[in-house]
C-alpha cells in the first residue's frame, strides 16, 4: 500500500475505522487489565496465604478463601507479633535502617556539594571515581570486611552493618546529591558568598533546603535499600543482631511445614516499605530517574 | 566544617586575604586555591574514610586473598581462578550467570517498553504503572517467598499449577483418573502393562463388565451413579458396566452389579482386535454403561487403557532442576519489568511529540512510527536501563537463595550464592570465595567503562 492510499484513508473517517479503532483501544485495555492482575495475584497470594492457619494453607491454596472467607484468621500475626525472636528482629531492621539512612544522607550530601559548587583540582576525577564505585558489586567486601570487623570486635553487630550499608551506599548518595545540587540556580550560591557565608553555611542554608525533594529521594531509596537488604545482614549478623529478613530465610528450610510464618513474616517485612512507597513514590521514581545504574 | 573559611568564587588578585594567614610568596589565587581543596577535603572526607576503607581498601584485599589459599596461608597464584572453570558447581554458576545476563535484562527491557508503550495509551496509565512499579519496594526474599509458593508442584496448593490443571481439565473434559485401580480377581478379567482387559475375545453382541477395586472414594467424580446393567448391544456392538466392585459398608457379591456399588464414569474403553489394533471405543456414562457399536465381524479384546489409571493433573514440576532458573528469572522480571517500564516512560515523555504527528499525518503506520522515530529517539534511555540491569543481575543473589528448595539449589547456582556458599555457607574456602568476588568485579568492568564513557560525552556535549 502507498502513502497516498494510507493518507487518503485516514481523513474522512468511516464508521468503519472508527469501529476497528474503538475495538483497538479495547483490547489495549483488556491486555493491560491482564498485565495488571498478573502483576497484583502474587502479593495478593501472599497476602491471603498470611491470613490462613497453617492447616488451610497445608491442605488446599490460598484462593479457596475466595470461597470460604470463614478460614481468614489473624492467628499468625498474632503468633509472630508475640513471638520474642521476630520482635527482636523487627526492632534490629529499624536500628539498621535509621542510622544508615541518615548517615548515607549526611555524609552523600556533603560529598555532594563539594562535588556540585566547590571548584578544586581533581573534582572531575573525584566524581569519575564515584560513578565508578557505582557498580562494584558489594560481594567484593565481605571476605575483607568480615576480617576487619571482626578484628574491631563489631562482627555479629549492627554496626558492622551499618557502617557495610553507608560504605556501598555512598556511591550512589554522592551521585544523586552532586547530580540534584548542581541544579540549584548558581546566581543564589554567588549572592551567599558576596555576602561572605562560609561554604558550609551557604551548604545548609542554600543548597539543602533547595535540595530536600532530592534528599528525600535519597533517604527513602536508601531507607528500602537497607530495610530489605538480606546478604549483608546474613553474614554481618548472629541471632541476638538479625533482622526480619534473617529471621524469616531461616523458616525457608521446611518451606512447606512454615508456610504460615513465612507468609505472615514476608507480608510483615513487606508493610513498611509498601507505606513507605505509595506515600512517597514520586520521590523514590526521581532517585531512580536521576540516579540509575546502581 | 571551617567556619572561618570566608570561600570566594574564582581566584581574584584583588581578593582580601585571611587576616590569620602569614604573608607567603605564593600568589593570591594559589593561596584561594589551597582553600577551596581544603574546604572541598572538609565536605568529602566523611565519605573519602568510608569508600576508602570499607569500598577501596577490601577491593585491594580480595584480589590478593584471591592469590592465597583457603586458609591465606600459602600462595597459589592463580590456581583459584583456574578451579573456577573446572569445580562442577562453580563452572554451573558461571554458566547460569551468563544466561541470566541474556535474558533477564531483555526481558525486563522489551516488557517495559511494552507497558510504557500500550499504558500511555490509556487514561488510568498512573494507577498501572503503580501496579507494576509496586514490587520494586518489596524485599527480594518476600518476593522470593511468594514465588516459591505459587510454583509449588502440588496444583491444590500452587497457584500456578492450579491454573494449568484447570486448564488441562477444560480440555479433557475433566476425564477421570482412577489411580490405583485393579481387577477383582476371578472375575475374568487380567491387568497387563497397566491396562485391564477381559481375559477371552468378547463375540460382537456380547455384554463384558468389569469389576474394579482399589479407587478410593476421594477419587470418584462427584457425579458417580448407582452402576447399572448394559442394555444387550446389537449384532455389530459389544457392551458392558465399569463399577467399583464395593458396596460402601460391605456386603455384596464379587463381581456383581448390585445395589450400593458405582459406576465408574469416563473411562475410556477400547475394542482390541486380532491384530492389536484399536477398532472401536467409547466412554462409560454416569452409571458407568458403555457401548462400542459399527464394529467390523470378529472377536474383540475388551480393554480398559492404562490412560484411565494414571494420575491426571499432576501439574508441572517447576521448582525441579529443569525449571528453577526459569522460574527465578521470572520472579526477577516481576520485579525490575516495573523499573525499566519507568525509566522507558520518562524518557518517551521527553521525547517531542510534534514529530510522531508529523509523521502520522504523513501517512505512517504505528509501527513505522515507532521503528523509525519512536525508537531510535528511546535508544539512549534503553541503554542506561539495560546496562543498570546488567549490573544488577550479574550481583543476584537474595532470589536464588530463597526460591530453590534444597534439591534443585545446585542447579540454580549463581555465582554470587556460589561465593557465599564457599566463604561463608560451609565451604569456608576464602581463597575461591575471593577470586568469585574479583570474577563478578570483572564482569561488570564493561558496564563500568560505559558509564564513564556517556558521563563524559554528557560533559562534552
Amino acid at each position: 500500500m502507498s502513502t497516498a492510499d494510507l493518507r487518503a484513508g485516514q481523513r474522512p473517517r468511516t464508521v468503519g475505522q472508527k469501529i476497528v479503532s474503538f475495538l483497538g483501544r479495547g483490547v489495549v485495555q483488556l491486555v493491560l487489565i491482564v498485565i495488571a492482575l498478573f502483576w497484583l495475584v502474587p502479593s495478593i497470594g501472599l497476602f491471603l496465604s498470611s491470613l490462613r492457619s497453617a492447616s488451610d494453607s497445608g491442605s488446599s491454596g490460598w484462593w479457596t478463601v475466595l470461597t470460604a472467607p470463614a478460614q481468614l484468621t489473624l492467628d499468625n500475626y498474632a503468633n509472630l507479633l508475640t513471638n520474642p525472636t521476630i520482635l527482636s528482629s523487627i526492632g534490629n531492621t529499624v536500628l539498621i535502617t535509621v542510622p544508615t539512612t541518615i548517615l548515607v544522607v549526611v555524609i552523600g550530601s556533603l560529598a555532594g556539594h563539594a562535588l556540585a559548587w566547590v571548584q578544586f583540582p581533581g573534582r572531575d576525577w573525584v566524581f569519575i571515581g564515584t560513578v565508578v564505585l557505582l557498580a562494584v558489586p558489594l560481594q567484593v567486601a565481605l571476605i575483607p570486611l568480615a576480617q576487619l570487623f571482626g578484628a574491631l570486635g563489631i562482627f555479629g553487630s549492627v554496626i558492622g552493618v551499618i557502617l557495610y550499608h553507608v560504605a556501598f551506599g555512598l556511591p550512589f548518595a554522592i551521585f544523586l546529591m552532586r547530580n540534584f545540587f548542581s541544579q540549584v540556580p548558581a546566581e543564589l550560591l554567588e549572592a551567599a558568598r558576596l555576602d561572605g557565608a562560609s561554604e558550609f553555611r551557604i551548604f545548609r542554608q542554600v543548597v539543602l533546603p533547595l535540595g530536600l525533594p532530592a534528599i528525600a529521594s535519597l533517604a527513602i531509596f536508601q531507607f528500602l535499600w537497607t530495610w530489605n537488604d538480606l546478604l549483608i545482614a546474613l553474614i554481618f549478623t548472629n541471632s541476638q543482631s538479625q533482622p526480619l529478613t534473617v529471621a524469616i530465610q531461616s523458616q525457608l528450610r521446611q518451606f512447606g511445614a512454615n508456610i504460615d510464618v513465612l507468609s505472615a513474616g514476608a507480608f510483615l517485612s513487606m508493610i513498611v516499605p509498601l507505606i513507605v512507597f505509595f506515600a512517597f513514590q514520586r520521590y523514590f521514581v526521581q532517585a531512580l530517574l536521576a540516579g540509575s545504574n546502581r | 566544617m571551617s567556619e572561618t573559611a570566608l570561600a570566594s568564587q574564582g581566584g581574584r588578585a584583588d581578593n582580601p586575604a585571611s587576616p590569620a594567614s602569614p604573608p607567603t610568596p605564593r600568589t593570591a589565587s594559589q593561596r584561594s586555591q589551597w582553600r577551596r581543596v581544603a574546604i572541598a577535603l572538609g565536605f568529602l572526607a566523611p565519605a573519602l574514610v568510608f569508600l576508602g576503607a570499607f569500598v577501596v581498601y577490601p577491593i585491594v584485599y580480595t584480589l590478593i586473598r584471591s592469590l592465597f589459599d583457603r586458609s591465606g596461608a600459602g600462595f597459589v597464584g592463580f590456581d583459584n581462578y583456574a578451579r573456577m572453570f573446572t569445580n562442577d558447581s562453580t563452572f554451573t554458576a558461571i554458566r547460569n550467570n551468563v544466561i541470566w545476563v541474556i535474558v533477564a535484562p531483555a526481558v525486563c527491557t522489551i516488557l517495559g517498553l511494552i507497558f510504557a508503550v500500550l499504558a500511555d495509551k490509556v487514561r488510568w496509565a498512573t494507577a498501572f504503572k503503580l501496579i507494576v512499579f509496586m514490587p520494586m519496594a518489596i524485599s527480594m526474599l518476600a518476593a522470593g517467598v511468594i514465588f516459591r509458593s505459587l510454583f509449588q508442584e502440588n496444583p491444590e496448593l500452587g497457584a500456578v499449577n492450579a491454573a494449568i490443571v484447570a486448564v488441562e481439565n477444560a480440555f479433557t473434559g475433566g476425564a477421570a483418573n482412577y489411580e490405583g485401580a485393579n481387577a477383582r480377581p476371578d472375575t475374568g478379567l487380567v491387568e497387563q502393562g497397566g491396562s485391564i482387559a477381559s481375559e477371552a475375545p468378547v463375540s460382537l453382541g456380547d455384554t463384558q463388565d468389569f469389576a474394579l477395586v482399589g479407587i478410593r472414594s476421594a477419587n470418584l467424580p462427584d457425579d458417580v451413579e448407582q452402576a447399572v446393567e448394559a442394555d444387550a448391544p446389537g449384532s455389530d456392538g459389544i457392551a458392558g458396566t465399569v463399577f467399583l466392585d464395593v458396596v460402601s459398608g460391605g456386603g455384596g457379591e464379587n463381581g456383581v452389579i448390585e445395589t450400593g456399588k458405582s459406576g465408574l464414569p469416563g473411562m475410556t474403553v477400547h475394542a482390541v482386535d486380532a491384530s492389536g489394533n484399536v477398532a472401536g471405543s467409547a466412554q462409560t456414562d454416569a452409571a458407568g454403561r458403555y457401548l462400542i457399536d459399527a464394529l467390523p465381524d470378529g472377536e474383540y479384546v475388551v480393554a480398559l487403557p492404562a490412560t484411565n489409571f494414571v494420575a491426571g493433573g499432576q501439574g508441572v514440576s517447576w521448582l525441579s532442576s529443569a525449571f528453577i532458573t526459569s522460574v527465578v528469572i521470572l520472579s526477577y522480571v516481576w520485579i525490575w519489568a516495573g523499573f525499566a517500564m519507568i525509566m522507558i516512560a520518562s524518557g518517551l515523555s521527553a521525547i517531542d511529540r510534534s514529530l510522531q504527528e508529523a509523521a502520522r499525518t504523513d501517512g505512517a503506520s504505528e509501527w513505522k512510527v515507532f521503528t523509525k522515530i519512536t525508537a531510535p529517539l528511546l535508544a539512549p534511555v534503553l541503554v542506561v536501563v539495560l546496562v543498570t540491569l546488567i549490573i544488577n543481575v550479574l550481583k543476584i543473589f537474595d532470589l536464588v537463595y530463597v526460591i530453590p528448595p534444597g534439591a534443585s539449589k545446585p542447579a540454580a547456582n549463581v555465582i554470587a550464592v556460589e561465593m557465599w556458599t564457599v566463604s561463608f555457607g560451609g565451604g569456608n574456602d576464602q581463597g575461591l570465595g575471593s577470586a568469585l568476588a574479583i570474577l563478578l568485579l570483572v564482569l561488570v568492568l564493561p558496564a563500568m567503562i560505559i558509564n564513564v564513557r556517556r558521563l563524559r560525552q554528557e560533559k562534552q556535549s
